[in-house]
């Protein structure tokens, strides 16, 4: 009796080290960006090693680009200059790379799914902690320092030891207005920010089930953030009705067949997991953090809590609150739609049933940034970047933007920020800046209110209960 | 890669859990393509207070930082070690490591020292107490010990810790297994 965890740890054993030594695991699939990957290349270069298989290499520039004025060069010449290290150490080590002007360019982790990249078995790295995302697809996927970046290219391979599993079973029906993000928010607010250190994630139980492959992408991204090593869902016809005709999906014979084996990974009935915690969804809110870590959260209608702990106090400092302000009466000036945690289409049409016929706060500036360039593409043919132009949202190309602030999207000192993203550490969206992290919907919400507001309470419409 | 066998230096101790990569470098510096030249831009934000730990004169060449739970938490960027590194540290302690962070260090040559949390408060009180306090951190022994009869000893799992007593470089290491990998490709036809 194995769990899914077991089964991709097994399959992709290259070699065990005794006494609990660490496994070398071959690697399926390694997405690759510029910023943490130039060192990688350079040691490369330095030591006279190949990229092993840069078929399974794939590249695409996200983390520094400009989302406004593409057909200009990059204002920032140390952005522009990791930006061509990039394109150059792809031409040079034949990796394939969606460039700027590519119609699929976006966040590494929107595009390896859209482009069919990711699938169910794999194991899946990158240079970047939400990598865990594309456990969504029942794949291994997991961050990876620069360093391993290097072994990875040079070998294909990965030291690693083996985490412990740890099963998140959240049951019942998420309630009218409740998305993925508040989900994993709470799941996040209920075991705490470092509750999951050592553990791989598997989020089972009927909510899970219900979810679509991008409400399972944004639970697995955050899996980070509650301190796991990775996330992962267990594959069914959800993930495979996903996957079926993406570019790098198998197709015909080799499509069934792939099928079939994706269908022996999940967990057997009665396998052992390390630690289990069960929720149920029925239970779950809007929620919003109110502090400097996604752990700092709560249900929308609550109040800022009393500060528990130093870190607490430290946090409601930085964000400028007071214990006991009703999270609806907090005030923003900025609103963030975008990054990999909530930005793909289903995001943007949430947060577009919001804001169709309205109009942002005068005070606020808010902003859509779609994931990837087809995410955009798609959001333009159902007529959504009209509904959010007119209702006074800025409509951006596809890239990190604000959710890190390596580009010029950057929160002000002291400005406030309601955001989809998934980090709300301090400085983390602009030096100074107070991040607020919540769901499309919520997002939407508060920039034409220019507050908090429980999207529950708004009028129901058919796309805003999605 | 440095090797790393027993160090002693100076403790800067930073009193607080969660530090998160962020803090340690701020993205805006990650843009260089080089893997050094970090240092000066460690713990940016915090550092541009002139009470933070970091601009105190007695804490001028610190080599081993004192922290609290979950350090290194966030983004995976290996420049946060290299930032450390680059100015001048050599071995972390604290009660707790976020995981890929804890990689990271031994990928460069930063050992980072696991203690209790009760251990960790002793080591605050101390260094609160002693003017240019230092410690010995020997991972021959796995210990760390002070002048004033402090000893506790840590586990490192053996082969993070071999690597880095040799100042092993893991792809050397790997290629080890070069046959091992064509066999599992040819295998699963991977
Ligand atoms: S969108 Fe944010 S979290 Fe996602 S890859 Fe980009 S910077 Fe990282």
């Amino acid at each position: 009796m194995l769990t899914l965890l077991d089964k991709l740890w097994s399959r992709h054993t290259v070699h065990q080290e005794p006494d609990g030594g660490p496994t070398l695991l071959y690697i399926d699939l390694h997405l690759v960006h510029e910023v943490t990957s130039p060192q990688a290349f350079e040691g490369l270069r330095l030591t006279g090693r190949q990229v092993r298989r840069p078929d399974r290499t794939w590249a695409t520039l996200d983390h520094n680009v400009p989302t406004a004025d593409r057909h200009l060069p990059i204002a920032d010449p140390i952005a522009a200059q990791q930006v061509d290290a990039l394109i150059a150490n792809c031409k040079a080590f034949g990796i394939p790379l969606y460039d700027l002007h590519a119609p699929q360019q976006g966040i590494v982790h929107i595009v390896g799914p859209e482009q069919g990249l990711t699938q169910p078995g794999l194991t899946v790295v990158c240079g970047d902690s939400h990598t865990s995302t594309h456990g969504a697809f029942g794949a291994y996927a997991i961050g990876i320092g620069t360093t391993e970046v290097e072994h990875v290219l040079a070998t294909q391979t990965i030291w690693l030891d083996k985490p412990r599993a740890m099963e998140i079973r959240v049951d019942g029906r998420l309630g009218y207005g409740v998305t993925a993000k508040d989900l994993v928010l709470g799941i996040i607010g209920r075991i705490g920010t470092a509750g999951a250190r050592g553990h791989a994630i598997e989020y089972t139980g009927t909510a899970i089930r219900a979810l679509d492959m991008e409400g399972r992408m944004t639970v697995c991204n955050m899996s980070i953030e509650a301190g796991g090593r990775a996330g992962m869902i267990a594959p069914d016809d959800t993930t495979f009705a996903y996957l079926e005709g993406r570019p790098h999906a198998p197709r015909g014979r080799a499509w069934t067949q792939a099928v079939d084996q994706w269908r022996q990974l999940p967990t057997d009935p009665g396998a052992h997991y390390d630690t289990t915690v069960v929720m149920d969804a029925a239970a779950i809110a809007p929620q919003v953090t109110w502090g400097t870590n996604p752990g700092h959260v709560v249900p929308v209608g609550a109040r800022v809590p009393d500060p528990q702990d130093e870190t607490a106090e430290r946090a409601l400092a930085y964000m400028d609150l007071c214990a006991g302000t009703a999270i609806e009466d907090i005030a923003l000036d900025r609103v963030f739609i975008g990054s990999c945690t909530n930005s793909r289409l289903s995001d943007l049409r949430a947060a577009a049933a919001i804001a169709r016929g309205q109009r942002v706060h005068p005070r606020v500036r808010a902003m859509v940034v779609p994931g990837s360039g087809l995410i955009k593409a798609a959001a333009e043919r159902e007529g959504l970047d009209e509904v959010f132009r007119a209702a006074g949202f800025e409509w951006r190309e596809a890239g990190c933007s604000m959710c890190l602030g390596m580009n010029p999207d950057i929160l002000q000192p002291g400005e406030r920020c309601a955001s989809t993203s998934n980090r709300n550490f301090e400085g983390r969206q602009g030096s100074g800046g107070r991040t607020h992290l919540c769901s499309p919907a919520m997002a939407a919400a508060a920039a034409i209110a220019g507050h908090f507001v429980d999207v529950r309470a708004l009028a129901r419409t058919p796309e805003s209960a999605s | 890669m440095e090797a790393f066998n027993r160090h002693a230096g100076l403790v800067l101790p930073l009193d607080r859990a969660n530090v998160d990569t962020d803090q340690i470098i701020p993205k805006q510096f990650l843009k260089r393509i080089d893997r050094t030249g970090f240092g000066p831009f460690l713990f940016y934000d915090w550092a541009r207070r002139p009470e933070f730990v970091l601009n105190q004169p007695q804490f001028a060449g610190a080599s081993i930082l004192l922290a609290r739970a979950n350090f290194g938490c966030g983004s995976s960027r290996e420049h946060a070690p290299w930032a450390l590194m680059d100015r001048g540290f050599r071995a972390l302690v604290a009660p707790s490591y976020a995981d890929i962070f804890y990689g990271n260090c031994f990928q460069n040559g930063l050992l980072p020292v696991r203690l209790t949390e009760a251990e960790v408060e002793e080591l605050f009180r101390r260094a609160a107490e002693h003017e240019g306090y230092r410690l010995t951190v020997d991972l021959g022994a796995c210990t760390v010990t002070d002048d004033f009869g402090f000893s506790a000893s840590f586990e490192v799992e053996p082969h993070r810790r071999e690597a880095l007593l040799d100042g092993l470089d893991d792809i050397g290491r790997t290629m080890a297994h070069a046959s091992a990998i064509a066999a599992y490709e040819a295998a699963h036809q991977a």
